[in-house]
This record gives C-alpha cells, structure tokens and sequence, in this order.
C-alpha cells in the first residue's frame, strides 16, 4: 500500500531528554490502533535546529510543523491530521495562521538559512543507511573512486575555498594536499569531534542527525591522500552520537562501502572511535593526537605540522566535523558551485549554536557573510523578554565580543578576526542588559585556566593571573593599574604560549576592555555592577512607593534580614542580606531593586 | 560488583575486551572508560590491575586518569548530579542551580551524601544549549530547570 503521510520526529540530544521517544512509540501505537500504519511512514530523525520549540513533529507531505509536542498529544496527531486529514492546529508553530501559512518555509527562524551541513538532519533516518543513500549519500564517494583522480579531488576543494571550520580556518585543500605529497606508507584520516567549546553544539547534532556524511567525506580524504585508516575522536559525553556513529560504520561495512575493496575498487579503508575524556584543549589537534595515542592530551610544537607527522609520527589528515560534512557536496556539486556561496574571503555556509539571552535558540546554517543582525534579530527573534541587547560573543573562550555598532558586519573570518573575535566553532552567545561582562568575561578566563594542560607556562601562570585579577574586579577589590596588567599578560600569552588554547584564552578579556571599559571602571572606581551581578558590589533594596507590606518577601527570606509589619513598608538588613534575590523573585510589586 | 581492599577480580566481559584492545596502540583511555563504566569510577585496585594487563606503568595510568576531567577517583553518588555551567547554562543561573542543589542536599559540589545516594558535580557543556540551564542526572537531561524544580528532582531519584 502506498504510504500517504511521513511523519518525522526529532531524535537529537535535546528533544530526546523531552521525551520525543515516548511520542515516537505513542505515535506508532496510536497509529496500529486506529488502523493507518500502512498509510504512514514514521521516522525519527536528527536535530531540526529549532531546539526552543522541541520536541518538533514535522507530518509530510503537508509539511504541517508540529512544536513543544507531547507524548500524550499523539493519539490526536493521528485522529485529526493522518485519519482526517486536519491539523492540530493548537499544537503548530503559528497557531494565528491559516493552514497554508504554517510550512516550514515560512517560519522565519528557516528563512536566510541555507544548509549544506545540516542538508539532511531533520529529513532522514540516521540509523538507516538506505536513506542516506536515497539523498545522494555515498554518489561523493563513488564518483571520486570512479571519476576522479586524487589530484582532482584537491583540485575540487581548492576551486571550492573551503577553510577549516574548527576555528583557525585554514584551507582544507593545501592540508589534504600536504598529507597526500608525503612519500609515506602509512597515513591517517583522522575526525575531530572533541567538540569542547561550551555553548557550542553543531558538531554533536551533525553525527548524531548524518553520521554517514562524515564516514563518506573520511574515506573519500583517505582515497585522496593515501590512507587506510581513519580514526574518529569524539567526546564521551556525546553516547548518542557515538551510538549513531557505530551503527552507520557497521552498515556501512555491510554495504561494501567502508572496510576492504571499497565498492570494488580495490581501494581499503576504515574507521575507528576512540573516545576523549573531558579535556578541551584536545580540540587542539596535537593535543588530540596525543591523546588518541592514550597520552595525556597535552600539545606539541609545531611545525612539524600533523600533516606531515601526525599520529604515531605518521602524516595525518585532521579535519572537524563541520568540515567533514561539507566534503561530500563539494565532490558531488562541484567546487564552483560551493565558491558562490558566501563572501570573497570565505565561501560556504557556517553553522551556528544560537543561544543565550534569544528568544529563539538553536542551530543555524547561513551563507557566510550573512549579518549578525539577520541571525540575530530576524532568525532568532530578538532578544528574550524584551530585554536591551548588550553583546554577542562569539568564538568561545577563544573570542570576543561583539556590540550593537557591529551588528550589520557579515559574517566571515577576516571581519569577526578584524572585530577582535573570531569565527571559533561557531558558538553564539547572545547577551542582554544583565549580563555583567566583567562576570562573563571571567567566566571564560576560569574555564581557560581549568583546562590549561600545564605544559607551557605562559599559559599556566598567564591565565591563572588574569582570572585572580577578575576575581579581584568583580569583588570591588580592583585597582587602575589592572587593566593595563592585564593587557600586558594578555599580550605576552598570545606571543608566548605554546598552543592555540593559551593563545587566544586573553582574547576575552581584551576584547571585553576595548568595548566596555566603562563597565570595567564602573566596578573598579565606583565599586557598582552596572548589571547587578556580581554580589559583592550590590544590595538589595525596597522602594517605599511600591511596597504594599504583603510580608510575602519576609517570609520567603532564608536569613530573615527582612523585617517589617503587615501593611506597612519593609526593609532589609544590609548586613544580614546574603543577596541570594529570592525577594526579588517573590515580590510581585515590583518593589524590590538591585542598586 | 563490590571492591576488596586489595586485588580485584575483573568481570570477564572486561577482561575479553582488555584482550582485543591490548593488541591496538592507544589502548589506555578506551581501557580506562571500559573501567570506569563498570566500577563508577576508577579505584586503586583497578588501576593496579590495568597495570598489570596492559604492562603499563602505574604512575603512566595516574598521569591520563589525573589529566583528563572525565575519570574519577572517587566514587560519585548513585545518583550523580550533574550541573551544566557551559556558557548558556550560566548566563541562564546554571550557578544559582549548583548553589541551590548544594543547599538542598547539604553537600559541596564533589562530594557525596553519608547514604551515598546523591552528589553533585558541574560540568561543562553537555550540549543541549538550547535547554539551558540543564541537569543531568544519570541518562536523563532535565531542562529550563528552575530552582522551585530541583527538591521534586531530587524526590524523584529516592530509591
């Protein structure tokens, strides 16, 4: 019988913790009791992107967008929408629309968006590797095997443009080219899905939404560069990609294409995971060699660069899942196709982890050179609360911020590096007006330090230093002579340090006192916190105007500095006070200031 | 699976897959979660024993167990709960989250009730940004996570 509706459910991370595999099997046995399982096809996918709404239920062919949708909500998804052909239209996206409105195209999170990486994560199955297949998955492979000589595969990705999407950027093609020219029996293809950035997660939800893009891409750089093995590095915090991952290398096998005689070509390849253990600076690719060899994961100089000696001394391709994903539409479409896509200093789409203070987070694929205004205000929808917009950081602990002035740059790495930022992974963290940035900024600093491996001492002492002095700021402890010692430190780890992680961990705080000095003289000379964050720099007050005396914030107050009869105004003890704000969120006057 | 002072016996599931890795270069880490897996955690006595099989070093073991965040030395609660503070968890009170679990359970992050039922530790992005701020307790994500929520959380793992 032919199928006349496909439902589609969002198996990412996200949606799965709300419960989207109790709707999978509600939806399924719903489906067998009211008698249509031959007219549905039920399939749950990767991650849609949009992880505010989840869980997501898309029914085609309608491409009626279902959101925040409960397990219980799908004995009416098949009574109303596949048994009676109507929408539900309490549970779609726009519920003010008509039916025609509420398609996925016109949702404007989707519009400006264009995906090349995420082209399949929320269309297929990706633990059935038929229906990679059915999407072009694996044609890349056939055709380079086939068609192509290696030459012509660097030939491809240099015509592309396309430059590392791990965070430095550098092009893809001259890395390949460099492994590929070394007279070397044994060569690696190595994945790196160390994905550590906090607030960052495109890479998790690309092998957990397409695990074959990257085994196809992996083995194509292996026929390219002379590899048999390959190896995926991933974090262990990530089992369901790892779980996708190992199911997809298996059918994979089983379909001759990954392991021994490729497809008949006589070419071998295959691929191996190993796991990481919770250290950032693994993301550092000879940290990450070092640490796939069972070592600690500390970096070492370079050049020589892994590319040449990589793993156990041999060359070593290393790529990052972004740019893995993006391979095999460059073979399959062509590197001029993939050139007109972006700006003249980087070409292709990037894809962004969008959260924060927004009121729409999630992942989003846009042409480089998209603005920050486009992904923020019209993709993501402005900020939460109708809050005032303060910053946006991009690039992790490694990067900066970016103000309102520097919203209408598009997007690429010259502009952002030119910002005082960087393009980094691809996190994107929207701040608002209680955001402190002195706090933020030492937020980072503290994550920088934790994860310093020790090696080199610049990075060691540099870092620990800058955060004491933070530390110092933000408890009304600081001094002028700070930011200029701190600039200095910053400026000798960035020369100094022996690794990308201690050479951009300043770059938060130099970054944060060229756009907001005022705030950091505000906690300096003034001892306040603009933002009325940092504790030790605010009190709690009430305002005689707007106090009813209801009690309701003195009997809330865990340390009773709340005093006050009924009906008249009350008052807090300064020297009681924790600042633990549980009157601030009690108070439903309004009667409750931070100063 | 109880720990004697000691020696410890690994379950055979174990030790077959110590044998397959033991011939692949690298091993050490893929051993140590395997470890970990089993035990929680990794105690001396396993280590001793990885040792042993793998003929490494001692202090070599210490040195990656001690490098990497993920291994652990000592035994977390049975239910281990985990505070996300990547950058979206604590712009959005991932830390009031910690504080509040602190006080509730009456424990310092890393550490672990007398019963031995609960501990808390914060960890690093778990990616689920979208969701911030977000606990982990075991296989399940708890997300846009409240303060009023955390003693019904709490009440939930009571077993």
């Amino acid at each position: 019988m032919a199928i006349k509706n496909y439902i589609l459910i969002c198996g990412g991370t996200a949606c799965e913790s709300s419960r989207a595999d109790d709707i999978y099997k509600n939806l399924i046995a719903e489906c067998a009791s009211q008698g249509v399982s031959d007219d549905v096809q039920i399939v749950k996918t990767g991650c849609f992107g949009f992880c505010e709404q989840g869980p997501i239920v898309k029914i085609l062919p309608e491409d009626s967008f279902y959101v925040q949708v409960k397990p219980e909500d799908a004995k009416e998804l098949v009574s109303e929408h596949i048994v009676k052909g109507r929408e539900v239209t309490r549970l779609l996206y726009d519920k003010n629309k008509s039916k025609k409105h509420a398609k996925v195209e016109d949702i404007q999170f989707y519009q400006k968006q264009f995906r090349i990486v995420l082209r399949n994560c929320g269309f297929i199955n990706p633990e059935n590797i038929d229906e990679y297949i059915a999407r072009e998955g694996y044609a890349a492979l056939e055709k380079a095997l086939f068609n192509m000589t290696p030459d012509d595969v660097i030939g491809e990705l240099k015509t592309a443009g396309i430059r590392g999407r791990g965070g430095a950027g550098f092009p893809t093609w001259m890395k390949w080219n460099f492994t590929k020219q070394v007279e070397n029996d044994t060569k690696y293809v190595v994945c790196n899905a160390d994905e550590g950035d906090p607030g960052a997660y495109m890479d998790r939800s690309t092998l957990e939404g397409d695990p074959h893009s990257i085994l196809e891409a992996m083995t194509i750089a292996g026929y390219t560069c002379g590899a048999r093995q390959g190896y995926i590095y991933i974090r262990a915090e990530y089992p369901l990609a790892i779980k996708r991952l190992e199911i997809a290398m298996q059918q994979a096998r089983d379909y001759g294409l990954l392991g021994e005689d490729i497809l008949g070509s006589g070419f071998s390849f295959d691929i191996e995971i190993r796991l990481g253990a919770g250290a950032f600076v693994c993301g550092e690719e000879t940290a990450l060699l070092a640490s796939i060899e069972g070592e600690r994961g500390m970096p070492r100089p370079r050049p020589p660069f892994p590319a040449v000696k990589g793993l156990w001394g041999q060359p070593t391709v290393i790529n990052n899942v972004e740019t893995w994903a993006n391979i095999p539409m460059i073979i399959l479409k062509g590197g001029d196709w993939f050139s007109k896509i972006g700006t003249e200093d980087s070409k292709g789409t990037k894809v962004f982890a969008l959260t924060g203070k927004i009121r729409n987070s999630g992942l989003v694929e846009v042409p480089m050179g998209t603005t920050l205004r486009e992904i923020i205000f019209d993709i993501g929808g402005g900020i939460a609360n109708d809050k005032e917009f303060k910053a946006v950081q991009t690039g992790g602990p490694s990067g900066g911020v970016i103000t309102k002035a520097d919203l209408d740059t598009p997007i690429d790495y010259g502009s952002l590096m030119g910002l005082g930022s960087m393009m980094g992974s691809g996190g994107m963290i929207v701040m608002d007006e209680d955001d402190c940035i002195v706090d933020v900024t030492k937020f980072y600093l503290g994550f920088s330090v934790d994860e310093s491996c020790g090696k080199c001492s610049p990075c060691r002492i540099g870092g620990r230093s800058l955060y004491n002095i933070l530390d110092k700021i933000t408890k009304g402890e600081g001094e002028m002579e700070d930011l200029e010692q701190m600039k200095s430190i910053g400026q000798a780890m960035k020369k100094a340090s022996l690794c990308g992680l201690g050479q951009t961990a300043p770059n938060p705080i130099l970054s944060t006192i060229h756009y907001f000095e005022d705030e950091y003289l505000a906690h300096i000379k003034d001892k306040r916190c603009p933002a009325g964050k940092c504790k030790e720099l605010i009190s709690f007050n009430i305002l005689a105007d707007k106090c009813i005396g209801c009690t309701a914030c003195a009997r809330k107050c865990p340390v009773g500095a709340i005093t006050g009869e009924r009906r008249q105004l009350h008052r807090i003890d300064p020297e009681l006070c924790i600042k633990c704000g549980v009157c601030l969120e009690t108070c439903k006057f309004g009667a409750i200031y931070v100063r | 699976m109880s720990v004697k002072n000691d020696t410890i016996e690994f379950p055979d599931e174990l030790l077959a897959f110590i044998r397959v890795w033991k011939e692949k270069p690298g091993n050490l880490i893929m051993v140590l979660h395997k470890v970990q897996e089993e035990y929680g955690y990794i105690p001396r006595e396993a280590a001793d024993r990885v040792s042993e099989l793998l003929e490494v070093p001692l202090a070599k073991i210490y040195g990656v167990i001690t490098f990497y965040h993920f291994f652990k030395l000592t035994k977390p609660g049975k239910y281990n709960m985990q505070v996300c503070l990547g950058t979206a968890c604590y712009l959005k009170g991932g830390d009031t989250l910690l504080e509040e679990l602190e006080n509730l359970l009456g424990i310092k992050t890393n550490e672990v009730t007398d019963d031995g039922l609960y501990s808390i530790e914060a960890v690093r992005c778990v990616g689920c940004c979208g969701l911030a701020p977000v606990l982990v307790v075991g296989e399940e994500v708890f997300g846009k996570v409240t303060k009023d929520q955390l003693p019904g959380i709490i009440s939930k793992f009571k077993k």
